[in-house]
């Protein structure tokens, strides 16, 4: 790229990899337990002034479970002294009414709980703990200290036909903003996609009940509706472009230019450790690898919307068809569309599995799976 | 709205000035949106105190020669329909 980039506008800050949680959709990459030791508190704060220097205003604080770290207190506080507005994205396992004020002291702005479901027991199932009743609790605490709330559910084929549930508890648990994101296919979320892809009907009765959810609720409550990708037929505006407006720093220092982008492989990239955010947004090899539309192949390259989608996403692409440089295989422009197709009619017919078949089963995040992914690589291509 | 009425920020948004941007910006959960110079200068003013005829004065003194007020009113009301500002209650 000759000219200057555009600043990063988002900072997200995965703390740690470390989570109470075990989520079958869990987006951190499923050998987390393979990398190194997390930055320390002098190290973050470093991030924050280099990044906020950069023009980032949006920070979120993430994980795995950020509250796991108990400098989170004083990252607070330093973000917003440098004028950040920040968001603290939790399971709300860790959060009890002293860190709420203390944070709240500090000048967090806003915090964003997970729920996994409306029922107690498929939240508890699909994270396998027992953290329903916790989570309402600290929902209600969330909405006492004054803070704005965002309620997040992730949605797949286990739980996609509770969404008018979900958004009654949403409602009964006054949240200002409703999150049903529909499950990207990354990390656990890929090693477990033949069991959580909804199905065509699913979805679209979810996106029927979730309109009309909006029009008698109105203004009080925002609710963003997170497509599923592979039922659309022109992929994600991933990221709004590689190295365009996000950056994210995980828990080890590397920075990337999406959660995920540590999946790709040919790619350096720099941890901050040893080199300045500045350096790594604007020079570094890794951040200008797909920026603009130079790197791209055909359909994209000649494709009228390249400019809407950039090619939709780097890690889709090389996740489903093996090259990143790929058209996201989501887009119906794309050779490789039918790896989609396929994957939903497969997941359309397996069921819990019959006894005596060998039956998928539903991997959870935990240390131990890690460790065992590790070794297999099952968020590697297929093909 | 009717007389002179007194506008805030609405609550969870906070106003700033973002140098990287060379604009001013309003934030908020999950978004920001960055203002154009008139409307930041509009909402620079916005503080819980001032009445909207104060407002206007106070442009029209730092912005001689224009007649602001309606202008002024004109984007108060935008941004009270996006949300972004609210009338003070007595």
């Amino acid at each position: 790229m000759s000219s200057q980039p555009n600043p990063p506008l988002w900072l997200l800050a995965e703390l740690t990899y470390r989570c109470p949680l075990h989520c079958v959709y869990c987006s951190n990459p499923v050998d987390y337990t393979a990398y190194g030791e997390e930055l320390s508190t002098e190290d973050w704060v470093r991030v924050l002034r280099e990044a906020r220097a950069l023009g980032a205003t949006q920070l979120g604080f993430s994980g795995g479970e950020p509250l796991v770290r108990d400098d989170l207190e004083t990252l607070a506080a330093e973000a917003r002294r440098l004028g950040y507005y920040s968001n603290l994205i939790t399971s709300g396992v860790g959060l009890n009414e002293r860190r709420i004020a203390a944070l709240k002291e500090a000048g967090l702005d806003h915090i964003q709980v997970s729920f996994q479901d409306s029922t107690r027991e498929m939240n508890d199932f699909l994270s396998s703990t027992r953290t329903f009743e916790l989570k309402r609790r600290v929902a209600k605490m969330v909405k006492q200290h004054g803070y704005p709330m965002v309620l997040n559910v992730v949605l797949h084929r286990l739980n996609i036909d509770h969404v008018g549930q979900i958004l009654d508890m949403a409602a009964e648990l006054e949240a200002d903003y409703v999150e049903l994101a529909n499950t990207q296919y990354y990390g656990f979320a890929y090693a477990n996609r033949e069991l959580l892809l909804p199905s065509r009907e699913q979805l679209e009765r979810a996106e029927e009940l979730t309109r009309r959810f909006r029009e008698r609720v109105g203004d009080r409550m925002k609710i963003y509706f997170v497509v599923p990708d592979y039922h659309a037929n022109r992929p994600k505006a991933c990221m709004n472009g590689w190295g365009a407006v996000f950056l994210c720093v995980t828990a080890d220092g590397l920075a990337l230019p999406c959660h995920e982008a540590r999946m790709l492989p040919g790619l350096e990239f720099p941890n901050v450790r040893s080199r300045h955010l500045a350096w790594i947004w604007r020079d570094s090899p890794a951040f200008n690898r797909y920026r603009g539309d130079q790197w791209m192949r055909e359909p994209c390259r000649s494709c009228p919307e390249k400019g809407k989608d950039y090619g939709g996403c780097r890690c889709q692409a090389y996740l489903l068809t093996g090259e990143a440089e790929n058209a996201d295989p989501v887009c119906d422009k794309s050779p490789h569309r039918s790896l989609v197709d396929e994957a939903i009619l497969q997941a359309g017919t397996t069921k819990a599995g019959k006894e005596k078949e060998t039956k998928p089963v539903l991997l959870y995040r935990d240390d131990k799976t890690s460790r065992e992914l590790s070794r297999k690589r099952k968020d590697t291509p297929v093909v | 709205m009717s007389g002179d009425p007194v506008f805030e920020l609405a609550r969870h948004y906070r106003f700033q000035w973002e140098p990287a941007q060379e604009a001013y910006v309003l934030l908020y959960p999950e978004g920001m949106v960055k203002l154009g110079a008139s409307a930041g200068e509009i909402l620079k003013r916005i503080d819980g105190a001032a009445p909207v005829s104060a407002i206007v004065a106070e442009l029209e003194r730092a912005f001689p020669g224009a007649d602001l007020r309606d202008d002024v009113t004109e984007f108060l009301a935008h941004a009270r329909e996006k949300g972004w500002i609210r009338v003070k209650p007595a």
